[in-house]
């Protein structure tokens, strides 16, 4: 009891001292911020772009792309986002955004349905909100960016390992798991696709690596032994992709098997520059965060409401139409070789 | 000053402090300390951030920390017992995948959330029995058990959600009485405050959590159940961690293996923040209440003026650090100068 109250006085005053240094620093930063203005105003192109998590290189890249896009129309470009990539997260961001009246929203949701009552709240206060990347169910959001649809997905990656060994021989398959829809879906289109328009190459194995860079480097091992006329390897999952790089670059097989399909500029770097790999596809994230920008641009100014059949103009990317659900689709996937490499950093 | 009257006998510092102004005695204590900074926040952020002075800032911001809240309150009795809950918020995962898989498989809500509590039941009576019976370190068991549940959690539903809820309970869980902008889910958690302040602050059972985190071996002397009570305890923090799960699912209308991730810290920090002694023996719920308004409040505000989470992190970070440090260090200076001859206070 002596010395209680000297305690609590002295603990008071350093709670203060830090609550008002924590505040202050807290408004220094208000100033730069809030140009929101009103809700639902079709001048009010401050567009805040929400990826999944902060501190992701795929989003550090999407939301640059949307940042020239404002720069290119003169709009109020900002990013805010949870340091982990959880739903919950993204929901007191997007009321946050509700609150400060911004004109657009451009989303990459955490859960299809868990931001949904704050998305429709945003929207009942006149924000426009853009998914991309990843969707939400479509009755909560104006628009979404698709990247790519599985036909363009697959099409690529058999036009590329095509191309890659000369339209004949013997080619094979590493996937992720043996019962992942978009990988299986993918496959599927891939051999109608090779069937259509590729007779002379052979489709001789499926192999699954399981999503696991150990498990994917030994099956790309074994494909090899199990197949030795084996020309081409199409691995349309970025970790097996890798591992398989990571095979072929210190093995026999180097500059004689190719190999292709889905995966990020940072883990192929290496093998694109050494040559075990000629080329691989995937959207670009950049372009991603562009278009999304620019159709958030579109909605604000009334210019296209969602409606299927809208069409809008997006920049250098060229003209778009709104397709079925309020789907946007950003085009071809892109194809990354040792030319455009450098160029990118996800 | 005190000095001059303390000659030994407890009643000149019991006149003494009840002679103090009331300002004195309300503000000067450590509760007082997080109100006044509670209030400091508030006014600071009324005037300088742009939208917080509106009322849906209070909604947002209830319906935000409404999990944090009702969890808090048994942390808040398990950690004044020296002991630590560290596997709540995978009970919250637990409880939402429960709920939402016996839903999905066509169990009326009620059930479903009715069972989904008997499974947080169960998991903090797991916790207590490793702790009480085999006699194991809570820090150690629930760190052991918030990988377990959520282990359990992301193994049952594995990466999708259930989302397929009634309007009805998802509408309710984010309904505001009337104008008023109030949570209709704060009926529940004053409720549950009332009886948690009645048993802690009122009650035999409420001076034994008290006294084991003084002394454990003192409070068996004098006759307090130690192993029951705490055992007691961490079952009411699974019951209510799961009961915090059905909220959380209902809010966001979907039931996820790994929804509140990280949900643990945010409590234990609001918790200690609040006041209680991480060593056990000292706290108060009000002060508990206010810690989590602090900690929220300032995360709206910082949010709304548009500063970075990782920025916001640091902050609360640096506040919690602040709090306890500021804690042990006075107490430190407190031990030295003690004279001999006087009553040593060790917490």
């Amino acid at each position: 009891m002596l010395f209680q109250n000297k305690t609590g006085r002295a603990g008071a005053f350093a709670a203060l001292a830090v609550t008002v240094a924590l505040v202050a620093t807290g408004c220094a930063a208000t100033d730069d911020g809030g140009d929101g203005g009103s809700g639902g105003d079709s001048g009010n192109l401050a567009i805040t772009f929400l990826p999944k998590n902060l501190g992701n290189a795929y989003f550090d890249t999407s939301d640059k792309g949307g940042e020239k896009a404002i720069g290119e129309f003169d709009g109020t470009y900002a990013e805010v986002g949870p340091a982990e990539a959880s739903p919950d997260a993204q929901v007191s961001y997007i009321n946050t955004l509700t609150q400060q009246g911004v004109g657009g929203i451009a989303i990459s949701a955490n859960d299809p349905k868990a931001i949904c009552d704050a998305l429709n709240e945003a929207r009942d206060a006149g924000v426009k909100v853009v998914t991309f990347d990843s969707d939400t169910n479509p009755e909560c959001r104006d628009i979404f960016i698709n990247q790519a649809t599985a036909e363009g997905i697959a099409k690529v990656q058999v036009d590329l390992i095509a191309e890659q060994i000369g339209d004949e021989g013997e080619i094979a398959i590493l996937s992720a798991t043996a019962n992942a829809t978009n990988q299986n879906e993918w496959i599927e289109l891939m051999k109608t696709e090779l069937e259509a328009s590729h007779p002379n190459i052979e489709l001789v194995d499926t192999v699954y690596g399981d999503d696991d860079d150990q498990t994917s480097f030994d099956k790309t091992a074994a494909l090899l032994q199990t197949h030795p006329n084996l020309k081409g390897i199409v691995s349309p999952t970025t970790v097996g992709i890798a591992a398989a790089a990571r095979y072929l670059q210190t093995s026999e097989f180097k500059g004689k098997v190719a190999l292709t399909g889905l995966g990020t500029p940072n883990q192929m770097r290496d093998y694109v520059e050494d040559g075990t790999v000629t080329a691989f596809a995937l959207w670009n994230p950049a372009d991603l965060g562009y278009l999304a920008a620019y159709a958030a641009k579109a909605l604000i100014e009334g210019e296209i409401t969602g409606e299927e059949g809208d069409s809008f103009e997006a920049g250098e990317l060229g003209d778009y139409e709104v397709g079925e659900d309020g789907v946007v689709l950003l085009g071809d996937p892109y194809t990354f070789n040792a030319e455009n490499i450098a160029e990118f950093d996800f | 000053m005190t000095d001059l009257i303390s000659g030994g006998t407890a009643t000149p510092r019991v006149y003494k402090d009840y002679a103090r102004p009331l300002w004195q005695r309300v503000l000067l204590t450590r509760e007082g300390a997080v109100y006044a900074a509670l209030i400091l926040v508030i006014v600071v952020a009324a005037l300088s951030v742009r939208n917080f002075g509106s009322p849906i800032t209070m909604t947002y911001l209830l319906l935000d920390v409404t999990p944090i809240l009702l969890i808090a309150l048994p942390m808040t009795l398990v950690i004044i017992t020296g002991e630590i809950d560290l596997s709540v918020a995978s009970v919250v995962g637990l409880s939402s995948v429960v709920l939402g898989t016996l839903h999905q498989g066509g169990l009326p809500i009620e059930a479903a959330a009715f069972v989904a509590i008997v499974v947080g039941a169960i998991a903090g009576a797991f916790n207590g029995f490793l702790i009480t019976v085999v006699g194991l370190p809570s820090l150690a068991v629930t760190i052991g058990t918030l990988a377990l549940y959520r282990g359990l959690a992301v193994g049952l539903l594995g990466t999708t959600a259930v989302t397929d809820f009634t309007e009805f309970w998802t509408d309710l869980a984010k309904s505001k009485l009337g104008s008023t902008g109030v949570p209709t889910v704060m009926i529940l958690f004053v409720l549950l405050l009332v009886v948690f302040a009645i048993v802690l602050h009122f009650t035999p059972f409420g001076r034994g959590v008290f006294a084991i985190g003084l002394s454990s071996e003192a409070a068996r002397f004098s006759g307090v159940h130690v192993e029951r009570t705490k055992f007691i305890l961490f079952v009411l923090t699974g019951t209510i961690s799961a009961l915090a799960g059905i909220y959380y699912t209902l809010r966001f209308g979907s039931a996820r293996g790994d929804n509140a991730t990280g949900l643990e810290l945010s409590v234990i920090a609001a918790v200690l923040l609040g006041g209680v002694s991480i060593f056990g023996g000292r706290g108060a719920l009000h002060g508990v209440i206010a810690g989590v308004l602090l900690i929220g409040v300032l995360g709206s505000a910082l949010r709304l003026a548009n500063v970075t989470s990782d920025v916001i992190n640091i902050i609360t970070g640096v506040l919690l650090v602040a709090s306890v440090v500021s804690t042990s260090v006075l107490n430190w200076v407190r031990a030295k100068r003690t004279r001999p001859g006087e009553p040593r206070k060790t917490r």
